[in-house]
């Protein structure tokens, strides 16, 4: 998963955010939920997964290592 | 008096959870301000979350969706899932690596070195207050709001119920300058008694009994209303759709532009200190990918309870802050169930408090007393510094939240939100634009202070306010201030060979 693609997912789900379809819905998921939180409450999800996928396949590796990295010859905090 | 009684037991468990903490504490500051770097993924997780979600979650959301409607959700709830997670995974853990890597403790140590200006710190550390204030004002305005409705005397379909003190207080209701006395009280005491390491196990501690509670109180209250399917029934129809009509719904223009208030973590001082608290980057995992969870076990069931009381007629005329509290106490009539659900809720307040109390005393000792400081401090007089500082501070803000009690809790965490949004252009330049400059650092800083002063005054001092069309301030103000910071980059030096090594090398 390369850089651009995680950045072509990251647009769509800000333009699925805002679902505009549903803006005046009223309509009830299994009776109790209407539509616009339902779909909402799933986009939460959705949003777990992705940064999930994020994380197992784009994992910054090599921030890890330069940060355990032991020099410091460029001075700490002043 | 049984809820009083309940609720005083539960801030009894905290401080002993504290005075346990503190026999881990090792007596240094290092120690006080990060937990010597001790903190692990679920202790991280529940700190981080803990500390998002204050009465600003709880009270506010539950509030705002009584007020507006279903629309709360996506306003905050869902945009944040997906822009906090993306903050921590880009902005976190590339601060938690230059942390780690040159120790700084502060966002301003970090900003001094990579601007190479002092004086930038003696700018910024004041706006970074100023922002955090309104902050822990919505948790102890949140707090007295709650207690009092609870403690309230109530007109129900049986008669009036008399307040918890009926001879002792007006209406038999805590006042409000009480609740935020105690609750200040705790936190200070708990966070002095163990520093960081306290906060994040009384952060985790509380994350985890006001998610519990939550769940408990949308329960009670659906099952009071005949079932999450008639509860939702009774609500007003306004508040099942977006649509705007009158204070109801929102534009999509606003819809768009809230975007970018979520982007406030990535500036926020205690969250800072939280990713320096991490074991490691790995620790960051479990957030990222947890936390848009979290956020929706919390606020869907608070956005239906808020939605559910726009058919509760008792409460057609209450103010949104008091929502939560009201609708636990008129349907769930439980002293025992009421005092736990409002434990609840103060642990929601307590678990943000605690990290932003800690966080202001770390940078008022390395920001302003320690640096440049020719005099050598014990580490004691470190942590009376800090100590004395944040005690300060919560003096300010206790008195400030007595005048301001009135404030809508939402608007008010609103402003603060965007202030700290609008400074992102600040830490993302830095971390990702090498051309990034200390003239562009400090255009900045300034333009998003000079332009937040502004929308803050038109607003009539944090009410909801919004420019042409339904577009949030934040929004406006990200804008003003990443072009400043493009701008005054472009226009001065770039930043020295040794600087950029040190930070891109």
């Amino acid at each position: 998963m390369n850089k651009p693609v995680i950045l072509i997912i990251f647009l769509v789900l800000v333009v699925l955010h805002q679902d505009f379809w549903n803006w005046d819905n009223a309509s009830l998921v299994f009776g109790f939920m209407p539509v616009g939180l339902f779909y909402h409450a799933c986009y939460s999800l959705v949003a777990a997964l992705f940064w999930g996928l994020v994380i197992k396949f784009a994992w910054p590796t090599e921030l890890e290592e330069w940060a355990e990295g032991n020099s410091k010859d460029e001075g700490g905090a002043e | 008096m049984t809820t009083v009684i309940v609720i005083v037991i539960y801030l009894g468990l905290l401080l002993g959870l504290a005075l346990f903490s503190k026999t881990l504490f090792r007596g240094t500051s290092n120690d006080y301000f990060v937990a010597s770097h001790s903190i692990g993924p679920f202790m991280l997780l529940m700190s981080v979350f803990g500390t998002t979600m204050t009465a600003f979650a709880l009270v506010g959301s539950t509030g705002k969706a009584f007020s507006t409607g279903i629309g709360t959700y996506g306003l905050m709830a869902s945009s944040s899932g997906l822009i906090h997670a993306a903050c921590f995974l880009l902005i976190g853990i590339k601060l938690w690596a230059i942390g780690k890597r040159y120790g700084y403790v502060t966002q301003i140590q970090y900003f001094r070195a990579r601007f190479e200006s002092s004086k930038f710190g003696y700018l910024l550390f004041p706006i970074l207050v100023l922002l955090v204030i309104p902050y822990l004002l919505i948790g102890i305005i949140g707090a007295s709001k709650t207690i009092y409705g609870i403690t309230a005397a109530k007109t129900t379909k049986a008669g009036l119920v008399p307040g918890a003190f009926p001879n002792v207080f007006e209406n038999g209701a805590i006042p409000p300058w009480i609740t935020g006395l105690v609750i200040s009280a705790v936190v200070l005491t708990y966070i002095f008694a163990g520093g960081s390491r306290a906060a994040a196990w009384a952060n985790t501690f509380q994350t985890i009994v006001f998610m519990i509670m939550g769940i408990l109180a949308f329960y009670l209250i659906s099952d009071k209303l005949g079932g999450v399917g008639a509860a939702i029934e009774q609500a007003k129809d306004t508040h099942k759709v977006r649509t705007q009509s009158g204070h109801v719904g929102f534009s999509q223009l606003t819809f768009l532009t809230y975007m970018f208030i979520p982007l406030s973590v990535g500036m926020f001082p205690h969250l800072f200190q939280h990713w320096l608290t991490a074991k490691s980057a790995k620790s960051f995992k479990l957030t990222v990918v947890a936390h848009p969870i979290c956020i929706a076990i919390v606020w869907v069931p608070c956005v239906l309870i808020g939605i559910w009381a726009t058919g509760v007629p008792a409460l057609q005329d209450a103010p949104s802050g008091a929502v939560l509290a009201k609708m636990v106490g008129i349907l769930v009539k439980d002293p025992i169930i009421v005092g736990l659900v409002t434990a609840g809720v103060l642990a929601a307040i307590m678990s943000s408090l605690d990290s932003q109390f800690l966080c202001l005393g770390t940078m008022f000792t390395n920001d302003v007393v320690l640096h440049d400081s020719k005099k050598e401090y014990s580490d004691k007089q470190i942590l009376y510094m800090a100590r004395g500082f944040i005690v300060a501070i919560v003096v300010i803000t206790y008195i400030l939240s007595l005048l301001l009690y009135k404030k809508n809790v939402f608007d008010l965490a609103i402003w603060s939100f965007s202030g700290f949004a609008a400074l992102t252009p600040l830490v993302i330049a830095s971390l990702y634009w090498k051309r990034a400059t200390r003239t562009g650092a400090y255009a900045c800083v300034i333009a998003v202070f000079i332009s937040w002063v502004t929308f803050f005054t038109m607003s009539g001092f944090g009410g909801e306010y919004f420019l042409a069309g339904g577009i949030v301030p934040a929004a406006a103000m990200w804008f003003i201030g990443a072009t400043a910071m493009i701008v005054g980059s472009l226009l001065s030096p770039t930043p020295s060979e040794r600087t950029l090594n040190k930070f891109f090398g």
